[in-house]
């Protein structure tokens, strides 16, 4: 009984040091709040998983995680996605280490009980000895709800909440524009970068939304770009806004004149892209296409966060997963066109490399201002963040939605008050 | 024909004269060090060897490794700022290749680096390609193959 007080105490704590415009540094820090997190957040509401590209054909499969509980994303014969549990139903083992990969069946290693590709248990050594025990076909990996939207995977623990789509809402209309990257080929996952930093995974959450820091953060980058493609950086005090898309998600648009990727394709070719339209000719491709593919080199104009592990980020995925209160694991995520011309992927992938993964001339930076953020956390009993920028600014959207300006702390509010709403879920009672 | 062990001297002697280089920031003199068609790469993907279709963790030309340089030279990065010193071991030289025109050379490397008091070690295993010039070796291709090249890195602010 007097546990049971004690957790809610927990709860009612961690929801209330969210409030508008401010939240608790002890949300950082906490590991009995992390963990309630893993619960109320990760393990009940529709978490990313992976793009369909990453398992383009039957028996492909990777490995992910949510929260910290390890998944498998597979296609089975029929192409249908499963996400499975990694553990074996006998004495638990994991049936797959590989990151990725492709396979007939995940076979454990203990016992060697072997299972499809939908998970379903197929054999076993000596199965006689289960006779009357069990029945094999009540043994599969657990499987998690599964479903997609334009090719992103998402799974979810929980049978009971909405649909994705419905869940996604609002964020549907940026997922569309953001897929326009692959120049009219279907976007492709290209290859990823792993880091991980020692710092809360909200500090992450927060960073994808958070336009004020990068000419800050990223000065030495900005410094290293010719004068043309450093002004498309100088954008704090452009046209760009947040906007609040609802369920936690947010849209901060940085370059307004890139949110559409098949818009204004009469451009002429920047400088910076005129070797990428030469090889593009050199492959064949009209000046049409060529046109289309310059364009869609660039990415994206803006950062499209989805609650709570994945962003949208400009040209790449950015899937963050908890794995301590005060350690994170970061993936960006490079992404092309399928069949696309080699010159084409290849731009993107160099592009990614300049700027994205723990070698890039961005990430490390951000690093260093993440793991000050977590060190700040320790200082004093009752620090405040603040999330309050720009919130005697905002305006109407278009769509309806509370937006305000591109360095406002907006989509942060947004992401806040989805994470209180789901901490506080069953306080009542 | 140069003996083996000779050629090996060289080798050796050039491989610690560029990690000396590194540990100390000696920056401008290792860009100098390079050809004009030099590639450095950090591959993510240690299966893979057609690096230019392939996502690398760096894979930086004669324009990146300048830009690269001046990043963690001018000042301006945070990161950069921070890290403390690195000390790298080089060892287990072996000259796999040796041509005129150029020699493959493989060695194992500890770099370590202490950032925010704390101690960093990237095992790894480096493979060059060099150019015999009369300037002594010129750097045409390093690849650098971390250990753990496919986990989650640490971010990096120094050159490996
Ligand atoms: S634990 Fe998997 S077969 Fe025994
Ligand atoms: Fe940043």
């Amino acid at each position: 009984m007097s546990e049971l007080i004690e957790m809610q105490n927990i709860s009612l704590k961690a929801a209330e040091m969210v409030e508008e415009g401010r939240v608790h540094k002890d949300l950082y820090s906490n590991p009995e709040i992390f963990e309630e997190e893993l619960d109320k957040v990760f393990n009940n509401t529709w978490v990313f998983v992976g793009h369909e590209s990453e398992v383009p054909e039957a028996g492909s499969f990777k490995t992910a995680y949510i929260g910290r509980q390890p998944v498998i994303l597979s296609r089975d014969r029929k192409m249908n996605l499963h996400v499975l549990q990694n553990r074996c139903r006998h004495r638990g083992a994991t049936v797959c280490e590989a990151r990725k990969g492709k396979t007939k069946a995940f076979t454990c290693p203990y016992h060697g009980w072997g299972y499809g590709l939908d998970g379903s248990l197929r054999a076993l050594p000596k199965p006689e000895e289960y006779d009357g025990v069990f029945d094999k076909n009540d043994m599969p990996l657990e499987s998690l709800r599964v479903e997609t939207y334009q090719g992103m995977v998402f799974a979810t623990f929980n049978d009971g909440i909405e649909p994705l789509e419905d869940f996604l809402g609002g964020a549907k209309k940026w997922i569309d524009l953001f897929m326009k990257q692959g120049g009219g080929y279907p976007v492709k996952v290209l290859g990823e970068h792993r880091f991980n930093f020692p710092g809360n995974w909200k500090i992450q959450l927060e960073n994808t939304t958070d336009a004020y820091h990068f000419p800050i953060v990223h000065k030495s980058f900005v410094s290293s770009l010719d004068e043309a493609t450093a002004d498309i950086f100088d954008f704090l005090d452009g046209e760009g806004f947040v906007e609040d898309l609802g369920n936690g998600h947010s849209v901060m648009v940085m370059i307004p004149q890139l949110v559409d990727l098949e818009e204004d394709l009469d451009q002429p070719i920047p400088e910076r892209f005129a070797s990428l339209a030469q090889a593009l000719r050199d492959e064949g491709k009209s000046e049409d296409e060529v046109k289309k593919l310059v364009r869609a080199a660039h990415g994206t104009g803006f950062n499209l966060n989805l609650f709570p592990n994945v962003s949208c980020s400009m040209a790449f995925f950015r899937v963050l997963r908890p794995v301590s209160v005060g350690e994170t694991e970061i993936q960006h995520v490079a992404l092309g066109g399928e069949g696309a011309p080699t010159a084409f992927n290849r731009k993107r992938m160099r592009l990614h490399e300049h700027f994205q993964g723990p070698m890039g001339f961005g990430t490390p930076d951000d690093g260093e201002a993440w793991e000050r953020v977590q060190k700040g956390a320790m200082a004093g009993t009752d620090g405040w963040i603040l999330v309050n920028r720009g919130m005697n600014n905002l305006h109407e959207s278009k769509d309806g939605n509370v937006a305000g300006a591109v360095c406002s702390e907006t989509g942060m509010r947004g992401a806040y008050r989805q994470y209180k709403k789901m901490m506080a879920a069953g306080e009542e009672k | 024909m140069k003996s083996n062990t000779e050629l090996l001297a060289q080798v050796t002697e050039f491989i610690g004269y560029e990690a000396d280089l590194l540990d100390h920031k000696g920056y401008q003199e290792w860009l100098s060090l390079w050809t004009d068609s030099g590639l450095y790469i950090v591959p993510a993907d240690l299966n893979e060897t057609d690096y230019l279709n392939t996502l690398n963790l760096a894979l930086d030309d004669a324009d990146m490794r300048r830009m690269r340089v001046a990043r963690l030279e001018n000042g301006e990065s945070v990161s950069a700022l921070s890290v403390g010193n690195t000390v790298r071991m080089m060892s287990r030289v072996r000259v796999l290749e040796a041509g005129d025109d150029v020699v493959i050379a493989r060695c194992a490397m500890t770099l370590n680096e202490l950032r925010h008091g704390k101690l960093v070690t990237y095992p790894a295993n480096v493979e060059y390609t060099l150019k015999p010039t009369s300037d002594g070796f010129k750097l045409e291709q390093k690849v650098v193959k971390l250990l753990h090249a496919d986990g989650f890195l640490r971010t990096v602010s120094f050159i490996f």
